[in-house]
């Protein structure tokens, strides 16, 4: 099914939403104000809100590194989110996190998880939970292209076929894992064609195209509920940005300035939609009032990251255990 | 050490094996808690192959050869209602699974500042002394141990298993199980009461005395309390503390034996360096050396691997004339 007219502008306002928070962040990260890594997915927007607006808000999401846009598209606020960023004790994992792990329970994001395709057999795990729990509750996977080289993928994928669990593996395939393209490391480069080999349905999208990316994902989410096992999906797309914020590439370029300019100009998913939403009779004024409202927010989440504290020294081992036995051990001297 | 009377003990105890123990343990928390579920490989046979009748399939998860994806989604399915119980069978298979547990289970409730649980408890098999060879014998809970996060437990008597398994079930954070599977046959009082528990970061004395502590790792328990009788008959007190967590160690109970006896043995199947025992031993001197009269004597299995040859293999594990000889030298 198409968007409805509150679906599609909903599903424009949470690309915006991570666009901006994402050039505000890059802007912050080469500033020194964001510590550690920071990876954009300027580029990737449309696959991940095409996927996220196909979702409950308790369903279950886990992501990767990359791990910005999947808590924005699944429609958190964005304090927390900036504050984790900036590593504050406002952050919405109190500065344990960073950049790399934004989980935010309320959304239903359960883990990022900064080892590559170390999310895939959690999702798995929500969807096991949701199975035998007796709910229609599904979860997602995100991963890249990268991911879908690790042992996880197959291990996990191959469960959930056998055990029919509500799980949609989704791979944001963006070309590149850092700087080995797809074609120097898939003997397949259409990863969803492996899911013939799962025996489960495989499904290959243009993930710059929202509508696309969620009339697909909406398909598998409505299978899954109903009990009909997990689906492979693979969001072809393209990250605008570096690998991390600034990385300076030493040497050969991995990717062609051609190509980096191609998608900036003729596939941005935000330019691309807007033409959807015009000939929809949405106006210029609608479009920019969400983009107003949407940089009113990032702004508001900067000023509240900026301002908030660094946690202290005292709270450096607060969250090892959620029921501390003897934690930290204290010396007899 | 029970203080019952044979007659109350028969009341309200029944022997039963270490491994009886796990089962009955297992069994219990099931039917006590629906949430709870058990995963691993070749389950359909276990427990004498009721548990899938009993449970069904909803929680009763017989998987693939997969270690680190299914011990994953057992971390999954713990941040999201359950609480699973995660068969590794042989610890040398937990390094298939160890970035599961030692990336995920142990660090998502910190690097989430919190917002995550992951209530799992990880059974590994201590499968040594029985001729399987290196990569089926490793002893590996002091590589987990320097891995903050986890809870370590390594029980060494039925009661205690039994006890110490409830406990980590009913625990929010992801517990290690390790058994020794040279104890799986030793039969000793179990209690009856279903809510049995032997609290986590609580060693107990199995044995008191008074010249010298002599603290076991897991199943070197049985040398350490033949060694502890053996030098009873020589008129010298052996105290034996097993410390039946690992993580959170509970320093305190071995320090107080330390500054009793002023003689410290130390007993542990792992590999010698970076031991349990190491730590152990490194605790006391810190924190209790002029309490000793004498150096601290550490018996492990030396920095070899494990050998098919049945030979080879016994020459390993510190055995009870060990510890006797390791104890008569600190007199």
């Amino acid at each position: 099914m198409p968007f409805n007219t509150a679906q599609a502008l909903e599903a424009y306002r949470r690309m915006e939403r991570i666009r901006c928070f994402e050039e505000a962040a890059q802007e912050l990260y080469l500033g020194g104000k964001i510590p550690g890594a920071c990876h954009c997915s300027i580029g990737q927007e449309a696959a991940i809100v095409g996927a996220c607006m196909a979702l409950r808000d308790d369903d279950y999401i886990t992501g990767t590194h990359r791990s910005h846009g999947h808590p924005i598209g699944k429609g958190a606020e964005l304090n927390g989110l900036m504050a984790e960023l900036m590593c504050k004790k406002t952050g919405i994992c109190k500065g344990r996190g960073g950049s790399m792990h934004l989980a935010d329970n309320s959304v239903g994001i359960v883990g990022e998880s900064a080892i590559v395709g170390g999310g895939i057999p959690l999702a798995t795990g929500c969807g096991l939970s949701a199975q035998a729990r007796g709910t229609d509750q599904v979860s997602l996977a995100f991963f890249g292209d990268g991911a879908s080289n690790q042992g996880t993928f197959h291990e996990s994928i191959n469960m959930a076929a056998v055990w029919k669990l509500p799980v949609i593996y989704f791979c944001e395939n963006n070309g590149y894992a850092i700087t080995t393209s797809v074609k120097d490391s898939h003997g397949q480069p259409d990863i969803a064609r492996r899911a013939e080999g799962y025996g489960i349905p495989g499904y290959i999208i243009d993930g710059q195209d929202v509508e696309a990316v969620y009339e697909v994902t909406e398909a598998a989410v409505k299978r899954a509920r109903a009990g009909g096992g997990p689906t492979l999906i693979e969001a072809k797309t393209y990250r605008f940005d570096e690998h991390n914020v600034g990385l300076d590439i030493i040497g050969e370029p991995y990717r062609a300035d051609s190509e980096i300019q191609d998608y900036i100009n003729n596939k941005d998913p935000l330019k691309l939609f807007q033409q959807v939403l015009q000939g929809r009779n949405v106006t210029q004024e609608d479009l920019q009032s969400i983009r107003d409202e949407v940089r009113k927010a990032v702004l508001d989440a900067v000023a509240f990251a900026e301002r908030s504290d660094f946690p202290e020294a005292s709270e450096l081992y607060d969250y090892m255990y959620s029921n501390p036995i003897n934690y930290p051990a204290t010396s007899t001297h | 050490m029970t203080t019952l009377t044979l007659d109350e003990v028969t009341k309200t105890h029944i022997k039963m094996s270490y491994m009886e123990a796990i089962v009955a343990a297992e069994i219990e928390e099931m039917q006590r808690d629906k949430r709870v579920i058990l995963m691993g490989e070749d389950l359909s046979i276990y427990g004498d192959g009721n548990i899938t009748t009993e449970f069904g399939s909803s929680r009763v998860w017989s998987t693939p050869i997969s270690e680190n994806s299914f011990t994953g989604a057992a971390i999954g399915a713990a941040m999201t209602g359950l609480r699973p119980m995660v068969a590794l069978n042989i610890a040398s298979f937990m390094y298939l699974a160890s970035d599961q547990i030692i990336n995920q289970a142990g660090k998502l409730h910190f690097m989430t500042g919190g917002q995550m649980k992951v209530p799992v408890v990880f059974r590994c098999t201590l499968y040594h002394n029985c001729a399987i060879a290196a990569q089926h014998s490793d002893r590996p809970y002091p590589m987990f141990m320097n891995a903050p996060g986890l809870k370590i437990i390594a029980p060494s008597t039925p009661a205690d298993m039994k006890g110490l398994l409830k406990s980590a079930v009913r625990d929010d954070d992801p517990v290690v199980i390790f058994e020794d599977t040279n104890l799986w046959g030793s039969r000793g009082m179990v209690p009856i009461d279903p809510d049995h528990l032997v609290p986590i970061g609580k060693a107990d004395i199995k044995r008191e005395g008074s010249d010298v502590t002599i603290v076991s790792i897991s199943g070197c328990l049985k040398p350490a309390l033949a060694a502890a009788k053996l030098l009873e008959k020589e008129g010298v007190s052996a105290e034996v503390v097993d410390p039946r967590t690992l993580v959170p160690l509970d320093k305190e109970t071995i320090l107080k034996s330390v500054s009793k006896t002023g003689r410290l043995v130390l007993v542990d199947n792992a590999n010698r360096t970076c031991s349990a025992v190491s730590e152990i031993a490194a605790i006391v001197s810190e924190e209790a050396f002029e309490s000793l009269a004498k150096p601290i004597q550490r018996l492990t299995t030396p920095d070899v691997h494990v050998p098919a040859s049945p030979g080879l293999e016994k020459l390993l594990y510190p055995t009870k004339e060990q510890i006797v000889d390791a104890v008569k030298k600190i007199l």
